[in-house]
């Protein structure tokens, strides 16, 4: 199945939940809000084949709102398909369904994002910090966090 | 008087000769037999996606060799490749940096194989097997240093194309070295694969099924041991890969007896792919004709005014891409290493995410141990292939 196809299809089903769908580059991203994401990503797996979730992020965009992104990219193996899925989150309400119970492999992917971006997963079997100590404050990867450290001077010569 | 047991928790630090690098398992068991196992990452944590964030697209290049620093052109490949298709390049470079960063690869390829059968074998105590492969690998690492300057962290690739053309000789070089391979791989094969010992310590251990193997997200060798048939280089081929003509080993035994073969063959088939490679090199251009994004050639910025402020642009400022975003994958030796881009048209990136092979490889490192003997857990480490550089990036 194409990309267009299995975008329609996912507009079937979900007709409220798909706020933007872009095709950039030979790829497509599609937007949904993130209430029903564990629908949604069931509804991949199952019905359209997309059995491998290859990466799950969270990107920080300081100044828009929603501030944050997560960004779920599926493969297909059979088809050997990619699709992104990009879901809108707020600051205030920084906290998203897991979808560990759909795909194992979300589990280290979603405590990676907690840690670095302070976005939390409900119901995540295990939501603790992989990366960083367990007893760090803050979240690194935030665009408001400084990048030497909290305890340094910011440095201050070009970087180029 | 009742005999109550419980289990023992001790911990396989850090630093521990058989993690293949800074990993920390705490490890649950009862008598010899692991109940539970759960590791611990973020000791080699350097901030590698957090340092893109304040570094044009070229700058962040060096970074990349430090990820996987065992397959350090696999990981310039993969950023390089995504950078390019951010751009919408991908059909300006020419064949001869697309034949070339084919052979860097599956060099590349062998070194990562190499190393991991040397370490793999030295934990379960082969120690002869370890000192042969490094003996390989030094002829790899001396090409590596005749090609780009460093044994190691090569920083070879650039956007649009190569930095430097191959030294004179070095195509005789990698192509004597490629011819070699398969007989020293048969003489690892000898060592190895008829050993009753190794057989003993290998066949059955670290079984994962193959719905579980895709659920939790392995990729890579690992993955194509447990029966799964799919290679990034041949469905979703890079670089000029459709053009080559190779096997993808494929086993059904999802143990590790299974992953050792499937990474022997590998090895076999990249030689195969650097000699086809070899003999597909012409003579041409190594960068994209793209002056805006990559650099012109020396006697261009010294004599031309064009070159000149090309170069200074670029080198200060760097290029910007359009605003969105994509992923590319590639099939790293470890399995599929992939550079999640976002651009806001900026020359820094927004974000760089790296999926690391071995970070999603040690997710499924807990259910492989459960109720297997500790002196598995190291044959399951080493069969895993799991380097932390990338694991914690």
């Amino acid at each position: 199945m194409s990309d267009q196809a299995i975008v329609e299809k996912l507009k079937a089903k979900f007709s409220t939940a798909v706020l933007d769908v872009v095709e950039h580059r030979g790829e497509t991203t599609v937007t949904v809000e993130k209430e029903p994401i564990v629908e949604i990503c069931t509804f991949l797996r199952d019905e359209c084949g997309y059995n491998l979730l290859t990466d799950l992020c969270g990107v920080d965009y300081l100044g828009k709102a929603p501030r944050f992104m997560v960004v779920y990219n599926l493969y297909n193996i059979t088809a050997k398909q990619r699709l992104r899925v990009k879901i809108p989150v707020a600051e205030q309400d920084a906290n998203v369904d897991t979808v560990s119970s759909v795909w194992g492999t979300a589990n280290w992917h979603e405590r990676e994002c907690w840690d670095l971006m302070g976005i939390s997963f409900n119901n995540h079997p295990d939501l603790r910090r992989i990366l960083m100590p367990a007893d760090w404050e803050g979240h690194p990867l935030r665009k408001d966090y400084p990048v030497q450290g909290p305890d340094r001077e910011p440095y201050q010569g070009r970087l180029s | 008087m009742a005999v109550t047991t419980e289990t023992m928790t001790i911990n396989m630090g850090p630093q521990h000769p058989s993690t293949h690098g800074v990993l920390q398992l705490i490890l649950e068991l009862d008598g010899e037999i692991v109940q539970k196992a759960t590791p611990h990452i973020g000791f080699l944590h350097r901030g590698t996606e957090k340092l893109s964030e304040h570094r044009t697209y070229h700058q962040i290049i060096p970074l990349t060799d430090r990820l996987d620093y065992l397959a350090p052109m696999s990981n310039n490949l993969g950023y390089v490749l995504a950078v390019e298709k951010l751009l919408g390049i991908t059909d300006q470079i020419p064949e001869r940096a697309k034949t070339i960063r084919v052979i860097m690869a599956e060099l590349t390829r062998l070194k990562s194989h190499l190393v991991w059968l040397a370490c793999h074998a030295l934990d379960i105590g082969a120690m002869t097997v370890f000192l042969y492969c490094f003996r390989e690998r030094e002829n790899i690492t001396d090409i590596y240093e005749k090609v780009s300057g460093a044994r190691m962290t090569s920083n070879y690739f650039r956007v649009g194309g190569l930095s430097d053309d191959l030294p004179d000789g070095l195509e005789q070089e990698i192509r004597k070295f490629a011819e070699s391979m398969p007989g020293h791989i048969e003489t690892y094969e000898g060592l190895l694969t008829g050993n009753k010992i190794w057989q003993k310590r290998t066949i059955g251990v670290g079984v994962i099924s193959k719905e579980a193997a895709i659920d939790i997200g392995i990729t890579g060798p690992a993955l194509r041991a447990s029966g799964v048939d799919w290679d990034l280089r041949r469905d979703n081929p890079y670089s000029g890969y459709e053009d080559y003509d190779f096997e993808v080993p494929v086993r059904d035994d999802c143990d590790t007896f299974a992953r050792y073969k499937v990474r022997l063959d590998e090895m076999r088939q990249a030689s195969r792919i650097i000699l086809q490679a070899l003999d597909k090199l012409k003579p041409g251009p190594i960068l994209a004709d793209c002056p805006k994004i990559c650099l012109p050639p020396k006697k261009d910025v010294v004599n031309t005014i064009e070159g000149l402020i090309h170069h200074f642009k670029i080198i200060s400022e760097g290029f910007s891409p359009e605003p969105g975003e994509i992923y590319q994958g590639v099939e790293a030796p470890k399995g599929e290493l992939g550079f999640y881009l976002v651009s806001d048209g900026s020359p820094k990136p927004v974000r760089m995410k790296i999926r690391p092979p071995s970070f999603v490889n040690l997710q499924g490192l807990p259910q492989m141990v459960e109720g297997r003997l500790l002196a598995d857990v190291i044959a399951i480490i080493g069969t895993l292939d799991i380097v932390l550089g990338e694991i914690d990036r």
